[in-house]
């Protein structure tokens, strides 16, 4: 993956930027030292390594905006920075740039039950912010499996999902307003605790931007009141084909599942060894959960076992109390886990009409023997959300090159069955220059556009989302005034 | 009235125009900006409905009653229920899908479900300059680049003209029940309305009417399930009070709504999104002679104020907005359609619209001077 060359005169300035941004910051928020610059080298992306700059950890939204406007006017690019968990180098630096890391600001500024609103600084962890209102039995929806670790501010600028986001919808459907800085340093207040934009829905295009918009500093998130229970039911299919149709046809009967998760058979194998869930072994094993009250919940595993018994299962085994749902999410849970400890992995993340799920993991298996790479399917069945991961040998030289060839063309045919490169962990770098594929020149001169509304010198985090040969005539001019 | 019959007519139509134009669907909520007209109408047909991915996708210029009827085959909904402003504004014309999507229509489900905006997958659009974009897709889940979809939703026809859309739809319910507690004032109303929202029981409306003092409360669901959440609402609140079933529940949310209440009444309507909370302060401060009606747990306001009110500046700073939505020519000279915008959001929406419509000729005026 390429990146573009480090800016030599920004290079050249970084003791005055360093000296600058120690006056308006303590010395122990700015980083400065290549041995400590290091700890910031990658995200999640780990292929991907290069120390930054400078770092510096702000504690407020005051201090973004003091050092934004440094960094504007030295002409330094800032990449921000939440958990470094991104799976797509969102948040991997280059050479000349600064490390805005948001991670000390992680305050709860409001709890309203009434209003059913937090407010939070963007530093802290999409855990801790459920954790801050489970006293009174309310939680935030959105729930990527990093929740542990994910900053606020890398899901709203990812616009992540998680695996309820079937009933509950993503970070976009659950962010209500942000406090963000502008490159030049502009506080800016888009929302609130009330509902929808009074103009343009500015606060829409801010999520998912992936931090080339603006440094979003506090975010309000809608809060909702935990259901009264939940239960998932397992069933394992003799074929793919045969899952498909049975997520398709739970679908159609009107009954809607918080989540809908679908293995392959390599993946069931894998997790089984790993975790020893008592899984069958099988072609496809879709898990599925419902919620809501007691009745609620009767009635929806009645119609859904119903639909399952008609299409042949070879297991089929609902939970009865809270330790077999346990066990029934045990193996899913420990799936990236269980591939960790067989091999090395990519994670791929490609969206498809759910109806074209049987073709597209045909094909999958027939690129795999002719790519050489084994493949584990795990899947949001119920919105199309795949997650290809393709097991290679790091020290193996040329394997790395091959699975991001093989990956390259999953996510193409993703795109040729009517589905999309992303449905959760953004472009970044890693899906960068396979845009072209999904858009044309027009549409990425429409989005490339926006950015020139908030950053017209292209400084934050100008390397990624639009391939370098596209967004290079914009970098140039950024380059070309210093 | 300029009529384009596809995409690629409408593209060289905005190419070619010189002066401005005003955009529209079925023209169903009257807009009133100076130029030639030009209507989606002619761009319609459902393109793709599938019910077992909960998708549809549609020309822009498709009545939203076909968009229904195509969805009530599958026993599937536009689960943010938009309304119908014929009756409120007194228009004719055919409501279409994709004036819907340019205004981000919703109605009281919003309060659960989302707005339009919130089940938007993907679009296709024309810009000022006569350029054809597509943004998003027609999956569920999809991260992929900026999100014009959202940008374009609500714009109101001023970044571009949409051609096609694309929607995330949701099964109907088998049932749905409404709880009326009668004789409330607005400080208990929202007090019944957070405690409801704030319950466990999914309810997918809360509204107040003025007339009565009727707090209304929306359940909806299988049928056992619905009996059983309105067992526990009303434990909850406390109330005995009479419960509407089926018809009679689906008629009265309908009239919410449309807001038909203020339809043959005199006088402007305002529509002002505030934090639930404030709501009992602010309709105070909308003063003598405004009544009003609450929607979305209190977080919706739509007030009916004597022609010629600026409602905003009785309100004076809150957090939210207020839009114009009925009034006369004399008004509408008068006051902005929209709430005016804090500066620096000013700047970036006049930035954006700079970029999309360049030459200034879709709908100049509407959302901003
Ligand atoms: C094991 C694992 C499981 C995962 N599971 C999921 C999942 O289920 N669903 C899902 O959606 N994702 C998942 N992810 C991906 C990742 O966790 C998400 O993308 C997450 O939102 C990133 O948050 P972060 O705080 O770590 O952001 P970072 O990695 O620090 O940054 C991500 C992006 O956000 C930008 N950014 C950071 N802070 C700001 C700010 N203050 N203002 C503006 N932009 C900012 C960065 O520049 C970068 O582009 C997973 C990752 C891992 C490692």
């Amino acid at each position: 993956m390429e990146m573009p060359a480090p800016n030599p005169v920004v290079l050249a300035r970084k003791a005055r930027v360093v000296a600058r941004l120690l006056d308006v910051l303590p010395k122990n928020a700015v980083i400065h030292d290549d041995a400590e610059t290091r700890a910031y080298e990658c995200d999640a992306l780990t292929a991907y390594r290069c120390p930054p700059m400078i770092v510096v950890l702000p504690t407020s939204t005051a201090e973004v905006s003091d050092i934004l406007r440094i960094c504007h006017s030295e002409g330094v690019p800032v990449v921000p920075r939440g958990s470094g968990t991104s799976l797509a180098g969102g948040a991997l630096p280059t050479a000349d740039c600064v490390i805005l890391g948001v991670a000390r600001m992680n305050d709860v500024l409001e709890v309203d039950y009434d209003n059913r609103i937090i407010r939070v600084q963007t530093g802290r962890t999409n855990l801790s912010v459920s954790g801050a209102v489970a006293e009174e039995d309310f939680f935030y929806a959105p729930d990527p499996s990093s929740q542990l670790a994910c900053a606020i501010a890398g899901n709203i600028a990812m616009n992540s999902g998680g695996a309820h986001c079937l009933k509950y919808g993503v970070t976009t459907n659950n962010l209500m307003g942000v406090t963000m800085v502008l490159m030049d340093g502009t506080v800016v207040e888009m929302g609130g605790a009330h509902l929808d934009a009074g103009g343009l829905d500015l606060l829409g295009v801010i999520c998912g931007s992936e931090g080339q918009l603006g440094v979003v500093t506090e975010a309000t998130l809608r809060i909702l009141r935990k259901p009264e229970g939940a239960r998932p039911i397992l069933m394992g299919y003799d074929s793919n084909e045969v899952a498909g149709e049975v997520v398709s046809v739970i679908i159609k009967a009107g009954v809607l599942p918080v989540a809908i998760e679908f293995m392959d058979r390599p993946c069931i194998e894998a997790c089984e060894a790993f975790a020893k869930a008592g899984y069958p072994m099988c072609e496809a094993l879709l898990i599925v959960e419902v919620e809501g009250s007691p009745a609620e919940i009767d009635h929806q595993l009645g119609l859904i076992k119903e639909i399952a018994a008609r299409h042949n299962p070879v297991e089929l085994r609902e939970a009865q109390d809270a330790d077999e749902a346990g066990r029934i999410w045990l193996g899913r849970k420990s799936a990236f886990g269980a591939m960790g400890q067989i091999n090395d992995y990519m994670c791929l993340d490609g969206t498809i009409p759910v109806s074209s799920l049987p073709y597209v993991l045909r094909r999958i298996g027939e690129m795999s023997k002719e790519f050489g790479l084994d493949v584990a399917n795990v899947f949001h069945a119920g919105d199309g959300n795949m997650h290809p991961l393709i097991l290679f040998d790091a020290n193996k030289p040329g394997d790395l090159e091959r699975c991001e060839a093989f990956g390259a063309e999953i996510l193409k045919l993703c795109v040729e069955a009517g589905g999309c490169l992303t449905g959760e962990h953004g472009v970044g770098i890693e899906k960068r220059d396979l845009m072209v594929h999904q858009f044309t020149a027009e549409d990425l001169e429409a989005q490339m556009a926006v950015k020139d509304v908030f950053d017209p010198a292209w400084l934050l985090n100008p390397a990624k989302v639009f391939p370098l040969t596209v967004s290079a005539p914009r970098r140039a001019v950024a380059m070309a005034a210093e | 009235m300029l009529t384009p019959k596809d995409e690629n007519d409408l593209a060289q139509m905005i190419r070619g125009a010189a002066s401005p134009l005003v955009v529209q669907g079925g023209g169903t909520r009257g807009m009133q900006v100076a130029g030639t007209g030009l209507t989606t109408a002619g761009l319609t047909g459902i393109t793709l409905y599938e019910p077992g991915a909960l998708t549809i996708v549609a020309r822009a210029g498709t009545p939203v009653a076909e968009v229904e009827a195509t969805l009530a085959t599958g026993n599937q909904r536009l689960a943010f229920e938009p309304m119908d402003h014929r009756p409120l504004l007194g228009t004719a014309g055919t409501p279409t899908i994709g004036g819907v999507v340019a205004a981000n229509v919703s109605g009281p489900r919003r309060i659960a479900v989302g707005a339009a905006r919130d089940f938007m997958l993907g679009l296709r659009y024309v810009d000022g300059q006569g350029t054809i974009v597509k943004n998003g897709g027609r999956v569920m889940k999809n991260v992929t680049g900026y999100d014009l979809v959202r940008l374009l939703t609500g714009s109101h026809g001023t970044l571009g003209v949409i051609t096609e859309v694309s929607l995330k739809v949701l099964p109907c319910p088998e049932t749905e029940a409404t709880l009326v507690l009668p004789g409330q004032d607005i400080a208990a109303a929202i007090q019944a309305m957070s405690a409801a929202l704030g319950s466990p029981f999914e309810v997918t409306g809360a509204a107040h009417v003025a007339a009565g003092g009727r707090t209304l409360l929306r359940l909806e669901g299988f049928g056992d399930s619905v009996a059983y959440r309105m067992g526990r609402l009303r434990d909850l609140l406390r109330a005995d009070d009479a419960v509407l079933q089926g018809d009679e529940s689906t008629a009265e949310w309908a009239a919410l709504r449309d807001v038909t209440a203020f339809a043959a009444a005199p006088g402007d309507v305002w529509r002002v999104s505030v934090k639930p909370s404030d709501a009992p302060g602010i309709v105070a401060r909308m003063g003598d002679g405004v009544q009003v009606q609450l929607d979305w747990g209190g977080g919706m306001i739509w007030a009916l104020a004597p022609a010629g009110t600026d409602l905003r500046a009785r309100i004076g700073a809150f957090s939210g907005h207020a839009t114009l939505v009925r009034a006369d020519a004399a008004t509408r000279a008068a006051l902005p359609v929209f709430q005016p915008e804090a500066a620096a959001v000013a700047a970036l929406s006049a930035g954006l619209r700079a970029q999309f419509d360049p030459r200034g000729i879709l709908n100049p005026g509407l959302m901003a001077a």
